[in-house]
């Protein structure tokens, strides 16, 4: 019951913590998408040297923890350059880069699922490559990628609470300063799970709401 | 308007063209017939390069093919192409499969290319699906859509490459008759096919590969009826008495 009260009373400051998380996430998102979109495109249609370029891209940032990938930039880095990073933006930029590894592997998965008669189709009718692309594999390349992209965000978010490591005061960070404040840690690092929780429920909810719309051509 | 010169072509170590030599007149209905594996197929998908081939040589309305690019687009338009399975684009309706290209290639106005595609889909005989999805169509009226989607681009010949093989065999006689009423207005056509009593009834003449040649050609009453080869015997009898 005690518990319960003290969880209760360090919601706000959690909450305030949630909005960090939810910002790093957001435009860590963003970038992983965007970036990973142009990844699997390049490794699908790019000149064999990109393709292997892009390949290899991949292979590093997903074969290294984010952690030390996290660290590696916002201690490491500056010890080289002689440059400090804000802790906000090297940890979104990080989360980002890493995010688009996996967006792209799932971009070039979705492609790949497309029958190859779609793509000869649209050329025989004297569509370029990339309008082809634009507008007969693409869209169908979408809907097979949603639901892996869903996790990716899902999983971007629940990772984002490594960034307490850097000491950004994100969810998790926020409840470990609450714990060690009141010598209590077990309430508000259950709140700030809950409120893990039902953010990657909402997100999953809502990616069920846009498959189902997609589905009314199958 | 077609013409083949020499053409080769390899997988790897598979030679699947061995030097064809064909030439196909404007108006002219071609059927190519051969057992599984002779290369018919390959033949077809050369002429518009969705197989790139090894040597030779081809001509379109007296034009070489171009190898890539705009040019390459451009030869394609003038080439119609309908698939054993049909490759309709399954996320858009029958009408949009059929004003894509023409608005996208050809720069066609939506209310041009709507008209346009309406007519044809009257002409395949499918007025009434302009607003249906492939998925809800069956594998005849999915082909005859195809039928329409490449007659969109008001092409000079059309390729069909196998159109009726994936079909139920109750559904192959409405695509047949699409096709024999496009052949009877005089449009090019180039056929691969198993359907051999369309190929007697419609071809103006009837090619038989066997082995990635070209082993005999006629005007469709003798390859059937009088065929010189001995291989042309041996395929027409596994086929005509199974």
């Amino acid at each position: 019951m005690e518990s319960l009260k003290l969880m209760w009373d360090s919601l706000p400051y959690l909450l305030v913590g949630a909005v960090t998380t939810l910002e790093i996430s957001g435009i860590a998102v963003l970038i992983g998408i965007l970036l990973g979109t142009l990844v699997g495109l390049g490794r699908v249609s790019g000149p064999r040297w990109l393709a292997a370029l892009l390949t290899a891209y991949v292979e590093v940032l997903r074969g290294t923890p984010l952690l030390t990938q996290l660290l590696l930039v916002v201690l490491g880095l500056p010890q080289v350059l002689h440059v400090q990073f804000d802790p906000f933006t090297a940890a979104v930029i990080t989360i980002g880069i890493n995010s688009s590894a996996y967006v792209g592997e799932i971009i070039r998965a979705g492609i790949q699922s497309i029958d190859k008669g779609q793509m000869e189709a649209a050329r025989s009718l004297g569509m370029s490559r990339g309008q082809a692309m634009i507008y007969v594999i693409l869209p169908q390349a979408f809907k097979q990628v949603i639901p892996p992209l869903v996790n990716e965000v899902v999983s971007l978010i629940k990772e984002s609470s490594l960034v307490s490591a850097i000491s950004l005061k994100e969810l998790t960070r926020t409840a470990q300063l609450i714990g060690s404040r009141t010598f209590n840690l077990f309430p508000p690092l259950l709140g700030a799970a809950l409120i893990y929780l039902a953010l990657t429920l909402s997100l999953s909810r809502l990616a069920g709401v846009l498959e189902r719309r997609l589905k009314v051509s199958d | 308007m077609i013409r083949i010169q020499g053409l080769e072509k390899r997988f790897g170590k598979l030679h699947v063209l061995k030097g064809i030599d064909l030439h196909v007149h404007p108006g002219e209905v071609v059927c190519v017939i051969g057992p599984s594996g002779s290369g018919k197929s390959t033949l077809l998908r050369c002429i518009n390069r969705l197989e790139e081939p090894t040597a030779g040589t081809i001509l379109v309305a007296g034009e070489p093919v171009p190898k890539g690019g705009k040019a390459l687009d451009l030869v394609r338009e003038e080439l119609g192409m309908v698939f054993q399975r049909f490759n309709l684009f399954p996320h858009m309706t029958v009408l949009r499969n059929i004003t894509l290209a023409p608005m996208k290639v050809k720069g066609m106005s939506g209310a041009e290319a709507e008209r346009l595609a309406r007519e044809l889909l009257a002409k395949v005989g499918l007025a009434d699906k302009a607003d249906a999805y492939p998925a809800h169509l069956s594998g005849g009226q999915q082909q005859r859509v195809a039928i329409a989607r490449a007659l969109a681009m008001q092409p000079k010949a059309m390729l069909f490459d196998e159109p009726t093989s994936a079909l139920d065999p109750e559904l192959v006689g409405e695509v047949l008759a699409v096709m024999k009423q496009l052949a009877e207005e005089g449009m090019t056509m180039m056929v691969v096919t198993h359907e051999m009593s369309f190929a007697r009834e419609v071809a103006h003449r009837v090619i038989f590969m066997d082995d990635g040649r070209i082993i005999e050609e006629g005007p469709p009453e003798q390859i059937f009826t009088a065929p010189k080869e001995e291989r042309t015997r041996t395929f027409l009898k596994k086929v005509l008495n199974p």
